[in-house]
């Protein structure tokens, strides 16, 4: 029962929120240098907002890690886009991109921000080339897989109607396999997030990851419950956004209910 | 497989053949690349370099151990959080997937917590437990904990319920329901939510050690990078996919071991 759901739902999260409130305030459970109460939370929020922390204020982190996830899941998706078609496409194509494609695949892209960093340095573009190899991977391999499971009456039909092979790709193979990129691309978005969070740790002058290093350095406990609740939120809206996205371009396509809880 | 370019599929020699030609390229830019002296070698050493590299690590100690050993403090770190996910996430999933109050209660907390990516629990990580062992710990599970539970709570939601039904009528004693009917239709969706898990454990665990402790392949890889050694790295982003590719091919192996004892053919989920 949806509704019956929805109550318990609201009465869980609420019994959370006044368990926090208790055991950080008049209960004493839980000492503030560990984990912050509500009130310090709002003042911290406050001082970020207002007086700005870690060299700029929260507006300027959130867009400029906002603005680098975009960017870099952008290049990633539309290569790993691009090449996943030409993969699934082409079997020769396949064949000769596969064997390298393995040998990276294994490396976990958290693995890659040192060498970023050695390459291209503490600033926006190390950034977006981990993301890239970050975000890059889920999406060949779901975009291949997409063009590999197009049925084949469909493509033998276009191509005795003597379809052109460049409106076969736009009429007929990108909308089929359409589903699947945006299965890989919603992997895109998460692996994005992580690793631009994870590279802003390891070292950056703006952004979440920034606040979150710089609170952990100054034992600020209420300021890293800040850093983490906008990127949990702004993970979150991002994914809305590319659900919109998919319901958009997806409405005509029987499985667009995976748009709904993305 | 058909596919939309061509309708036959290649042959093997054709692909074997491809696919060393591509190699072979990538090998190629990546040597002239740096033989050329188009790129400085401290900037991309060469493959020879970087392989040099890596066997000079596994006997003499850098950034305070060999490679052997910093992966040792690795796979501990790795391996307790991995344990501490499946030890709470798989009963978890599997309670929820059975009793649906619980379902109800953990959901939304488990939904609001979902977007907040792993590794920036580092902070609290490294405040409530540690740079040791705890807090590198917390960030493993942190990773590893949401494809665990999601796996056992679908794979107790697939259960078919007639199952359960034509059990409980024949009077089957609960022990026997939970070893005989509710794991073996479980298993497979457990399985492959724990190989999702080990994969980002493992990604976690390398976030983690670039960020907070002082051992560890990460730890050895961020001071490389300090150190400008950038063969040091390569040679440290080689051992870092090796593993991975170990630990992966043990699950699989395990994952077919278990589908063929429990003889589930489902579809990893």
């Amino acid at each position: 029962m949806p509704a019956r759901r929805g109550i318990v739902a609201v009465v869980a999260l609420a019994a959370l929120l006044a368990l926090w409130a208790w055991s950080t305030g008049p209960g004493d459970l839980i000492s503030p240098m560990r984990f912050p109460s509500p009130p310090l939370v709002v003042a911290a929020f406050v001082q970020i907002a207002t007086r700005g922390f870690a060299g700029a204020t929260l507006w300027v982190h959130i867009l400029s890690s906002l603005s680098l996830v975009i960017e870099g899941f952008l290049v990633a998706a539309s290569t790993g886009t691009a090449l996943g078609l030409a993969m699934g496409w082409s079997p020769r194509f396949a064949a000769l991109v596969n064997p390298v494609f393995q040998l990276i695949r294994p490396i976990p892209p958290l693995a890659w921000i040192p060498l970023a960093i050695l390459w291209l340095g503490l600033g926006a573009a190390a950034k977006i080339l981990v993301i890239w190899f970050a975000a890059f991977v889920p999406a060949v391999i779901n975009t291949e897989s997409g063009v590999r499971d197009i049925p084949v009456h469909l493509l033998e039909a276009a191509r005795m109607l003597g379809t052109p092979r460049l409106r076969m790709l736009r009429e007929i193979v990108i909308p089929a396999a359409l589903p699947q990129i945006f299965t890989g691309l919603r992997l895109s978005l998460q692996a994005s997030w992580t690793t631009l969070v994870a590279a802003e740790l390891v070292g950056s002058f703006y952004g979440l990851g920034h606040v979150l290093n710089a609170a952990q350095q100054d034992i600020d406990p209420e300021m890293i419950f800040v850093g983490m609740a906008c990127v949990g939120l702004f993970g979150w809206l991002t994914t809305l956004l590319l659900a919109a996205v998919e319901a958009q371009s997806l409405g005509w396509h029987a499985s667009s209910r995976s748009a709904a809880h993305a | 497989m058909p596919s939309p370019g061509r309708r036959m599929p290649l042959s093997a020699p054709e692909r074997l053949l491809l696919g060393a030609l591509g190699l072979a390229l990538f090998f190629a830019v990546w040597l002239s690349c740096s033989l050329s002296g188009l790129v400085s070698p401290t900037f991309l050493p060469n493959p020879g370099t970087v392989l040099a590299q890596l066997a000079h690590l596994l006997r003499h100690p850098y950034a305070g151990h060999t490679l052997p050993e910093h992966l040792a403090a690795s796979l501990l770190r790795y391996g307790s959080g991995l344990l501490l996910a499946c030890l709470v996430g798989l009963p978890l999933g599997l309670l929820m997937g059975w009793f649906r109050l619980l379902d109800n209660i953990v959901t939304p907390i488990f939904n609001g917590l979902r977007f907040i990516a792993p590794i920036a629990w580092v902070p609290f990580a490294a405040l409530w437990f540690g740079t040791g062992l705890g807090g590198p710990v917390l960030i493993i599970f942190t990773g590893a904990f949401p494809p665990a539970l999601i796996g056992a709570y679908r794979g107790a939601r697939l259960i078919d319920p007639q199952l359960i039904e034509a059990a409980r009528m024949l009077g089957t004693p609960h022990h026997r329901m939970l070893t005989e009917i509710l794991l073996p239709d479980a298993v497979p969706s457990i399985i492959a939510g724990l190989r999702v898990a080990a994969g980002l454990g493992w990604q976690s665990l390398i976030g983690a050690e670039l960020i907070v402790v002082s051992s560890g392949i990460g730890y050895m890889m961020v001071q490389a990078q300090a150190a400008v050694s950038t063969k040091t790295v390569m040679a440290g982003i080689i051992a870092v996919g090796i593993v991975g590719t170990v630990i992966d091919g043990i699950l699989r192996f395990g994952e077919r071991t278990v589908r063929r004892r429990y003889g589930v053919v489902g579809t990893s989920a």
